[in-house]
């Protein structure tokens, strides 16, 4: 026969002092796991909605980076001759030659200045990401004009509105604030290719080519076509493949904050194996009474055990908690396939919460488990003597 | 009576429960251990490790934008006429793969570099006479740290072949030279000029520039001065330049980290309020059960004040053996550390520096003050009859 869970309850509402402090312990330790994993979640998140289906990234063979890949003009032309290409509303064919630069701005988080990644593209580039404008306008052909994502906005003091960004052979008005999404486009500053690209004396070459197949079925054949054909000497990978490749730029934070939450949790065990040892020890009479009555070795075990868990349960929901505000705060990391930050939000998933619930409860197996096997291992007699 | 009399009954009250003195010292230690590396792992992130005089008068140029920005060979001349400038190298990142990239181990910095300055910019670098001039003769000569070496099993005379990405071409390097570099960090140095005449043969570009200059001041003295004339000197032009120490060089890389400086701020945080409640806990359960032992204590003439003073003690000595645990613990994975395949290689100067262990010892102190604190005030001040009386 099972001891009522109640009896559990009670006995930590009455020790509610320990209780709380062992259970802050615990959901701090929580915390941190979640935290950690809504920085994975977000930096996922970001990246799996970067990117169209149907689109391929035309890169330099054996480039694994936009920022490394360099594709000539004579190439674009070529290629944008592909009968497999989407067009759009106005019949152009729907692939869009960018190059990529960088520019270091100071940003709230780093004074000292980050690099931020400036894509010069053409309209159908914006058209091809699905990108809407949000404060201001978008940038004009033939004027020295960006536009800037609105992490960027958010992040950098100097990139707003009406400021001017020196770089390249002189100063950009920002006119403009775009929203692309969920996706990392948010964290870039866009110009016009044909601007910037003499600022950088590129004026015969651009860094990528961005195309869109007309549906599913072709999406394969046009890549085979492009990545066989020797005068291109470029390599097409689907967009989303590129980018959810990086996702492990997030790898080093992920790591140190799983190594931190892991040890945490080592001395969180130790914690609650402390309170159970002394919860056990003070109910020495009453382990003996409930054995008297008739529970068995085995109940009184599940019942310190279970006690436990309800310990650890409530510094699991504590430690959720703990952690939900940071949901939706923007933050940026560095990326070394780009050179430049990828900005993302935090995301406090359902997933990431269970994690740290189960987490919580195994350091309460852990915690429990030996006190608990103390305790059902007491003699009758000796127990109903102690005091 | 005075406390520091009562020191053997504070010993020995400290370990009367033994399974709980280990287990809440257990738990210290872990959390402490876990603060010293978070403590460690700021300063070595964030003020640097420790600078050698080599490193102390070493300064990286770069294009101010960004590092994948070239700057023009006809800056030597110029940086060298700069007065405090003792001598110029250059470098060039190649990026590129070495048998299969998507194994991360098999990423390290590799670099174009002249043989014959190489090692005048790296002192510090040691590395036998015979192999230093196979590789100012060999023009596919290549030089590799011993860490890096020892790494992949390399001996002198391996065939290394590096698959360009930046550069379209394919590098077939020869090993040549091994060289002890004392901070264990991964790095090869290949040919510079085999770089530039295979980029020519290939028929791509004339490599007419280098990612980074290695500029050596001749006094630690004048480094500031000497980076502030060089960015000064090229700000208008069309390559405008970020100087800097060697130090501040890769302190800039941190950031790439996402925002350390707040996440460590927040563990350290969260971990420091974790301890303060496990010894909390602790010593409000051990006063607890010796209320009476108090009250008997009091009828022998112990005043309120020793019996204060004896509860923050036990406080105190078991957090202190916890603190200074957690500090060889933390100094046992800073040595491990060392040897470790870890991409962020600043992180292998980690250490448990004498400021460190004194300031975590600190804390473990006043943790272990203030936790004692609540519950020996109540059994300090609890009535004698009232204890004596007390069950339970």
């Amino acid at each position: 026969m099972a001891i009522p869970i109640a009896y559990n309850l009670r006995n930590l509402v009455v020790r509610k002092t320990t209780t709380v402090m062992t259970a802050v312990g615990i959901g701090l330790t929580v915390a941190v796991l979640v935290a950690d994993l809504a920085l994975v979640e977000g930096l996922r998140t970001a990246f799996k909605a970067t990117g169209h289906p149907l689109q391929l990234v035309v890169m330099r063979k054996g480039s694994n980076a936009e920022l490394n890949s360099t594709v000539t003009l004579e190439a674009f032309q070529i290629l944008k001759a592909e009968p497999r290409l989407a067009v759009n509303e106005a019949r152009e064919p729907m692939a869009s030659p960018e190059t990529l630069t960088i520019v270091n701005l100071p940003s709230v988080d780093s004074p000292a200045g980050m690099n931020l990644t400036v894509r010069a593209m053409s309209q159908v580039g914006v058209e091809m990401r699905g990108a809407k404008i949000k404060q201001g306008r978008w940038f004009q052909s033939g004027q020295r004009e960006i536009v800037v994502g609105k992490s960027v906005a958010k992040r950098y003091p100097n990139a707003q509105p009406g400021k001017l960004v020196r770089f390249g052979r002189g100063e950009w008005e920002v006119v403009g604030v775009f929203d692309a999404g969920e996706s990392t486009f948010n964290g870039e500053i866009w110009g016009e290719l044909n601007q910037i690209g003499a600022d950088f004396n590129r004026q015969d070459t651009v860094s990528s080519v961005l195309v869109r197949a007309t549906d599913a079925a072709s999406l394969q054949g046009l890549k085979n076509s492009l990545n066989d054909d020797r005068r291109l000497g470029v390599e097409a990978m689907p967009e989303r493949e590129y980018y959810e490749l990086q996702t492990s730029s997030g790898a080093p934070l992920q790591i140190f904050g799983l190594l931190v939450a892991v040890i945490m949790a080592v001395g969180s065990s130790f914690a609650a194996m402390n309170t159970m040892y002394a919860a056990v020890a003070r109910r020495a009479k009453e382990i003996g009474t409930l054995r008297v009555l008739g529970f068995s070795r085995g109940s009184i075990l599940l019942s310190f055990l279970i006690e436990s868990l309800l310990l650890a349960l409530i510094g699991g929901v504590f430690g959720c908690l703990l952690a939900l505000p940071i949901n939706g705060v923007t933050t940026g990391i560095g990326s070394f396939a780009t050179f430049s930050e990828i900005a993302f939000d935090f995301r406090v998933s359902p997933s990431g919460m269970l994690a740290g619930i189960i987490f919580a409860l195994v350091v309460g197996v852990i915690g429990g488990l030996f006190p608990a096997g103390s305790a059902a291992r007491k003699e009758i007699l000796t127990a109903l003597r102690e005091i | 009576m005075n406390v520091i009399n009562c020191l053997p009954l504070i010993t020995k009250n400290s370990f009367r429960n033994r399974r709980r003195s280990a287990l809440t010292i257990g738990s210290l230690m872990v959390s402490l251990c876990l603060l010293v590396l978070l403590m460690a792992m700021y300063k070595v992130l964030f003020y640097g490790g420790e600078q050698t005089p080599a490193q102390a008068v070493r300064i990286l140029m770069r294009h101010k934008v960004s590092l994948a920005q070239p700057l023009p060979l006809a800056y030597e001349g110029k940086i060298r006429q700069v007065p405090g400038v003792k001598a110029v190298s250059l470098r060039q990142w190649f990026g590129g793969t070495y048998r299969d990239a998507r194994d991360t181990r098999n990423f390290f910095p590799r670099f174009g570099a002249r043989p014959r300055d190489l090692f005048i910019a790296y002192p510090e670098y040691e590395i036998p006479e015979e192999q230093k001039q196979a590789f100012e003769r060999e023009r596919t000569g290549c030089v590799a740290s011993k860490h890096l070496a020892e790494k992949f099993g390399w001996q002198p005379g391996e065939r290394i072949t590096l698959v360009g990405d930046i550069f379209p071409i394919t590098l077939e390097l020869k090993l040549v030279g091994i060289f002890d570099e004392p901070n264990k960090f991964d790095i090869l140095f290949f040919n510079w000029d085999y770089l530039r005449d295979s980029l020519k043969a290939a028929g791509t570009f004339d490599l007419d520039f280098t990612s980074q200059y290695l500029v050596l001041a001749d006094s630690p003295d004048n480094v500031s001065r000497v980076v502030k004339t060089i960015d000064d000197m090229f700000d208008n032009s069309p390559f405008p330049t970020k100087t800097e120490s060697e130090l501040a060089f890769v302190l800039s890389f941190v950031g790439f980290l996402g925002n350390l400086k707040l996440f460590l701020l927040a563990i350290g945080g969260a971990v420091t309020f974790t301890i303060l409640l496990v010894s909390a806990n602790t010593l409000s359960m051990s006063v607890r059960e010796r209320i009476r032992e108090v009250g008997v204590l009091k009828t022998l003439g112990f005043t309120p004040g020793t019996i204060f003073g004896i509860l923050l003690g036990e406080g105190a000595m078991i957090a202190i053996i916890g603190g200074a645990l957690g500090c060889a613990m933390a100094q046992g994975f800073c040595v491990m550390l060392r040897n470790a395949p870890i991409p962020i290689q600043q992180l292998k100067a980690m250490n448990v520096t004498p400021l460190i262990f004194a300031i975590s010892l600190l804390i473990a102190l006043l943790v272990g003050l203030i936790s004692a604190m609540v519950p020996a005030a109540g059994a300090a001040r609890r009535p004698i009859l009232d204890s004596l009386r007390h069950t339970g």
